[in-house]
């Protein structure tokens, strides 16, 4: 016997309320997506200070700005997954809400636009930092399955909301 | 170079860090948490009233879940099923940002969380991460 105590509720209000769509997706698409940020941000980090680090900083932001603001579809990353890798795939065992990665391109967003607006100041240290943490949850996502809105939701919102 | 070295060192800490996560996600921890409420057990108890079901006349799955947790609708699908299969076990799912109240009571701090409580309501045995259905039905059977 399962019973449900306003989760499901939770959810719906949660999506239809914030940017999200609720759609269902092929769950090794944003773990491909995870794979090639993670190449992205190393590539960042290496070529930090110069000014093709940056254009590569504004191009993640970018990246991740139509991911988490239009939709994992929009995503330059997700398109290449459907166009070129998911035809020559298997079909997925089973689909996955879309909110728990777009939830991390959200939070990507914020470290990559702290990242580019610190390395346009020329605040190089801040930047790396910045791009430091972004390319640690792609890789753990892209390698570990990990689920950013698993370990930072509920706690966000233990730290930022009363009961 | 430095940024070079600086992305090396990045993904061996993150690689190590990864090889704990998958290890210990998931795992069934018995509880020990030494709270005013506690018993010989060790575990703090539930009622039907706080966690809004009536508990199970063997064992009570308490999951919570969150809008942004990929795990969490695999971990409903496990303990529903293994409260389909196992006599007297209720399974629950509590939306945890809707409920902040309980979840700073229980310290919990990811999402999916599985409680397990006994037919009193003792919390026995507790899992943060996806389980293994095999690791719920062993915790089971260890509450008798």
């Amino acid at each position: 016997m399962t019973i449900s105590t306003g989760a499901n509720a939770g959810l719906t209000s949660a999506t239809e309320s914030g940017p999200c769509t609720r759609v269902s997706i092929d769950p090794r698409g944003p773990r491909f997506g995870g794979a090639i940020t993670t190449v992205v941000l190393a590539i960042a980090l290496i070529t930090m200070g110069t000014a093709f680090g940056t254009a590569v900083i504004a191009w993640q932001t970018i990246v991740f700005a139509l991911g988490a603001f239009i939709g994992l579809r929009a995503q330059p990353y997700g398109w290449l997954f459907r166009t070129f890798i998911q035809p020559r795939l298997p079909a997925p065992a089973e689909l996955e809400d879309s909110a728990p990665p777009r939830f991390a391109q959200l939070v990507g967003f914020g470290f990559l636009a702290m990242a580019l607006v610190a390395a346009l100041l020329g605040g190089t240290l801040v930047s790396t930092i910045a791009v430091a943490f972004a390319l640690v949850a792609a890789f753990l996502n892209a390698a570990f399955n990990f689920c950013l809105g698993c370990e930072v939701f509920i706690l966000g919102k233990r730290l930022t909301r009363s009961n | 170079m430095t940024g070079l070295y600086l992305v090396l060192a990045i993904l061996i800490l993150a690689t190590a860090f990864g090889l704990w996560y998958r290890a210990n996600n998931g795992r069934m921890r018995t509880t020990d948490m030494h709270t005013a409420g506690a018993d010989e057990h060790g575990g703090e108890t539930l009622d039907a009233q706080t966690i809004g079901v009536a508990l199970g006349t063997r064992a009570t799955l308490v999951q919570f879940s969150s809008a942004f947790c990929q795990p969490c609708r695999a971990t409903r699908q496990i303990l529903g099923e293994v409260s389909g299969m196992v006599e007297g076990v209720a399974h629950v799912d509590i939306d945890a940002e809707a409920n902040l109240e309980l979840v700073r009571a229980l310290d919990i701090r990811r999402t999916p969380t599985v409680l397990v409580l006994d037919s009193a309501g003792r919390i026995r045995k507790r899992a943060s991460g996806l389980p293994r259905k095999a690791d719920v039905i062993a915790a089971l059977g260890d509450l008798d």
